[in-house]
């Protein structure tokens, strides 16, 4: 929270309210969605686009219910949490390190690709490709795990 | 729902990281809801995120964050989110929710503002960075003016269907489109074709008028 510019006070309290959102949520964990980590994960970036941003996040939570209500069998379903985060953690070991350096930054710094672009100091063109390409990667071993 | 035309990659990343604009993560977030491909991408980027998130560096909280929360919890300031049922208004069951949710009617009775002939323009957002989110009705056989971008600019078909150089658009597709395509949808013959568009900065319309037009009709 606070890699992504909220300070001390607004990040403990963003993290409270990402505990308790999980604890009062628990009964809504579905396992054959994905990971607990990435559960939480997308509470918790919910939470911090409601509170930084006008707008709020509502995009996000409609997609979620939306996905509650379909009957398409083919999303990760089968995918086991812990075999998916240990997959994607070894597919980040081996990303080169510029491919790993935007994803870092659009992930856990809230950076716009226009914003990294002008912080490597290189076009907008090569920090989309640098995501497509390390996306690729990990996206094809998650695929794989089906 | 199969779609044809999907979100670059780099969107997808951009989205599920939440650092996307609001204007661009609406029709993300409207065609990820009409594709299930799409979403099964989404879900996969989120899942890089999460990974992320446990590497990050430990940051000491508060001594009495834990009793605070299970009081937080045993107190009664936690307010459930809306759900589809209980929210206010009647969204139109035949869009994406996260479209239905912006416009205050069914879309069969959108007020449309002409912007041309042929050519109908609902606003729903302008902001002041140049970034808009619009909706664009326009009728069969109308060849959209030829324009270019300044940035990222992303339509959803919502009915009907058009043809550009990049292929057939029907409903449900998107065109994530970046500053380097240039294009002159075309609509096919039928019925109106409606889409949601959003984008980072105004298009660059080639023909003078347009040009003239565009201050005026707010894109």
């Amino acid at each position: 929270m606070m890699r992504k510019g909220a300070n001390a006070e607004l990040a403990e309290d963003l993290v409270q309210d990402a505990m308790i959102a999980v604890w009062n949520k628990a009964g809504m964990f579905s396992p054959g969605k994905g990971s607990v980590t990435t559960w939480i994960y997308t509470i918790a970036r919910n939470l911090r686009i409601d509170r930084l941003r006008r707008e709020g996040s509502r995009y996000f939570t409609d997609i979620d219910e939306y996905e509650e209500a379909s009957d398409d069998p083919a999303s990760d379903d089968v995918v086991i949490g812990k075999q998916q985060d240990l997959a994607v953690t070894e597919a980040l070991d081996v990303l080169p390190d510029d491919q790993r350096a935007v994803i870092v930054m659009a992930f856990m710094d809230d950076m716009t690709q226009s914003e990294i672009a002008e912080k490597l100091d290189v076009p907008l063109g090569t920090v989309k490709s640098r995501m497509r390409l390390a996306y690729r990667k990990m996206g094809s071993v998650l695929e794989d795990l089906r | 729902m199969k779609t044809a035309f999907h979100l670059d990659d780099a969107t997808v990343v951009a989205y599920a990281g939440g650092s996307l604009s609001n204007c661009l993560s609406v029709v993300a977030a409207s065609h990820v809801a009409m594709c299930d491909h799409c979403r099964a991408k989404v879900r996969r980027a989120e899942a890089v995120g999460a990974v992320l998130l446990e590497t990050c560096e430990v940051q000491q909280m508060k001594p009495d964050a834990l009793s605070s929360v299970f009081e937080r919890i045993d107190g009664s300031d936690w307010v459930q989110p809306k759900t589809r049922s209980d929210a206010s208004d009647d969204p139109d069951p035949s869009l994406p929710l996260p479209v239905s949710r912006l416009l205050d009617c069914r879309l069969d009775d959108v007020r449309w503002k002409t912007a041309g002939p042929g050519v109908g323009i609902h606003v729903i957002e302008k902001n002041d960075d140049g970034s808009s989110l619009y909706m664009l009705k326009v009728r069969p056989g109308h060849k959209l003016p030829d324009h270019g971008h300044a940035g990222q600019e992303m339509t959803l078909i919502l009915r009907g269907a058009y043809r550009d150089v990049i292929g057939r658009f029907a409903p449900g597709d998107v065109a994530d489109l970046d500053e380097h395509i240039e294009h002159q949808p075309v609509i096919e013959d039928g019925e109106d074709c409606i889409c949601l568009i959003a984008t980072e900065a105004p298009a660059r319309f080639k023909g003078l008028v347009p040009r003239l037009l565009q201050p005026i009709v707010g894109i």
